[in-house]
């Protein structure tokens, strides 16, 4: 009988992944689901996927998940001889470029979706959009992954612009809950990194926290044990 | 020929002024320039052999283009500084190459204000207030230094720079010069550009003023 060496373990790990930009009033806040997965298995349920380029720019992955590691390495250490040699640390549009020169230059063979975002002392918090193809547009909001189709009709509406740091990421955990509950490929807790002129900020959002949607059933004490 | 190039650093900008001498009457009026736009953001002034000034401006203009294109931004001053500054230091390196014949004072305007620089044969460049190289450069160094360059926009520093060098040039030596000048301020939009005819045309005027008042005060 053939071992069973079939399709997912073999499938490149992929982040289905939802992941999210948003620019509020002194700087940025990134969010991000943590399911990776091989094929239907999920390979890590407590996955990172917002990565460190430096002290101010970090940046959200999809897609494949050893294309956007390589990315990031590249660019982490280009922008790490690029603020010894500047003296200063870099912007974040130039973050941007460097992923954006990688994407495009290397079309076709990765297979990546990255959101570039951070705070400088020149333009403040900024997001930079940079979809498969290596594109790059400044947003005041962006999205990625395979949950973001669910996130399109939603965001039009909720999102308004200067909003403070508590909406904003509000908005973020709530976009990223109503992804999770459409997309398979999404799932897991939701990790939100917040960037501003004081600093960086992680906070998790435990999976059973977060908020329930149209037909999600609340957890309620089984009527068989009720005393 | 050049003889002496001044930079100063103004509150809204840098002003560059070169005295270019004419050694010939049929010498087209504005050929032979010695300041060159390296960037938008920055330009060049060259002292010593026109030659190798050339040289020096067509590998900064080479680094600030590529900087653009890697990073997707405009170059930093400093950093445009110290490619070129490598870059003179390298000739200085190896005996198959001569270092450069010629200083270069670089003026810009980026995102932290107005800089200005002066990079040497050597390879050694610093960040200056007001700079002068070539003939005249003593006497001109003493004027900048009375100049109040913290206060000073750039269109009462174009007036300063066309006194400077009409003070320094050598009536008994030399006859005729062309003044050449450029700025990047506020009011260019922090741009490199040559200084508008009618400032220029001012400044020159004031420039022979203040020498007719100094020759009459024997």
């Amino acid at each position: 009988m053939e071992p069973m060496a079939s399709q997912w373990t073999e499938a490149p790990h992929s982040m289905g992944t939802t992941i999210m930009a948003v620019e509020y009033d002194g700087g940025v806040i990134l969010g991000a689901d943590s399911r990776t997965t091989t094929g239907v298995y999920v390979a890590n349920r407590a996955s990172d996927k917002i990565t460190q380029l430096t002290d101010n720019v970090y940046l959200c992955r999809s897609g494949s998940a050893a294309d956007s590691q390589v990315v990031s390495d590249y660019v982490r250490y280009f922008l790490n001889q690029h603020t010894i040699q500047l003296g200063r640390p870099s912007t974040v549009k130039t973050a941007g470029t460097l992923v954006k020169e990688l994407s495009y230059q290397n079309k076709s063979f990765l297979e990546t979706g990255l959101i570039v975002a951070g705070w400088d002392k020149y333009d403040g918090g900024s997001v930079y959009g940079i979809p498969l193809g290596g594109t790059m547009l400044r947003l005041p909001f962006a999205t990625g992954g395979s949950g973001s189709s669910y996130l399109y009709g939603f965001l039009d509406q909720a999102w308004k612009p200067d909003m403070t740091h508590e909406e904003a990421e509000k908005l973020v955990v709530k976009s990223i809950a109503l992804a999770i509950a459409r997309d398979g490929a999404s799932g897991g807790v939701v990790r939100t990194v917040t960037v501003n002129e004081q600093g960086v900020e992680r906070k998790f959002h435990a999976g059973d926290k977060l908020p329930l949607f149209y037909e999600e059933i609340a957890p309620r004490p089984s009527p068989l044990r009720a005393h | 020929m050049c003889r002496t190039v001044v930079g100063i650093r103004c509150k809204d900008g840098v002003v560059l002024g070169v005295e270019k001498l004419i050694s010939s009457k049929m010498l087209l009026e504005g050929s032979n320039r010695r300041i060159h736009a390296v960037d938008r953001h920055a330009g060049m002034a060259m002292a010593g052999l026109a030659s190798d000034g050339r040289q020096i401006v067509t590998k900064a203009r080479g680094e600030a283009s590529n900087y653009r294109s890697f990073y997707g931004e405009e170059v930093p001053i400093g950093e445009l500084c110290d490619r070129v500054a490598h870059y003179a230091h390298l000739c200085t390196l190896y005996w198959w190459l001569r270092p450069f014949g010629s200083s270069a004072i670089l003026g810009g305007y980026d995102r932290d204000g107005p800089q200005l620089y002066m990079i040497e044969p050597s390879g050694v460049a610093y960040r200056y207030f007001g700079a002068a190289v070539g003939k005249g450069r003593q006497a001109a160094k003493t004027e900048i230094e009375k100049l109040n360059l913290t206060d000073m926009t750039c269109r009462q520093g174009v007036i300063a720079v066309a006194k400077i060098i009409y003070g320094v040039h050598d009536e008994a030596k030399d006859k005729a010069f062309e003044l050449e000048m450029s700025w990047i301020c506020d009011e260019s939009n922090r741009e490199h550009q040559r200084v508008p005819a009618d400032l220029l045309a001012e400044a020159k005027q004031a420039a022979k003023e203040a020498q007719e008042e100094d020759m009459d005060a024997d």
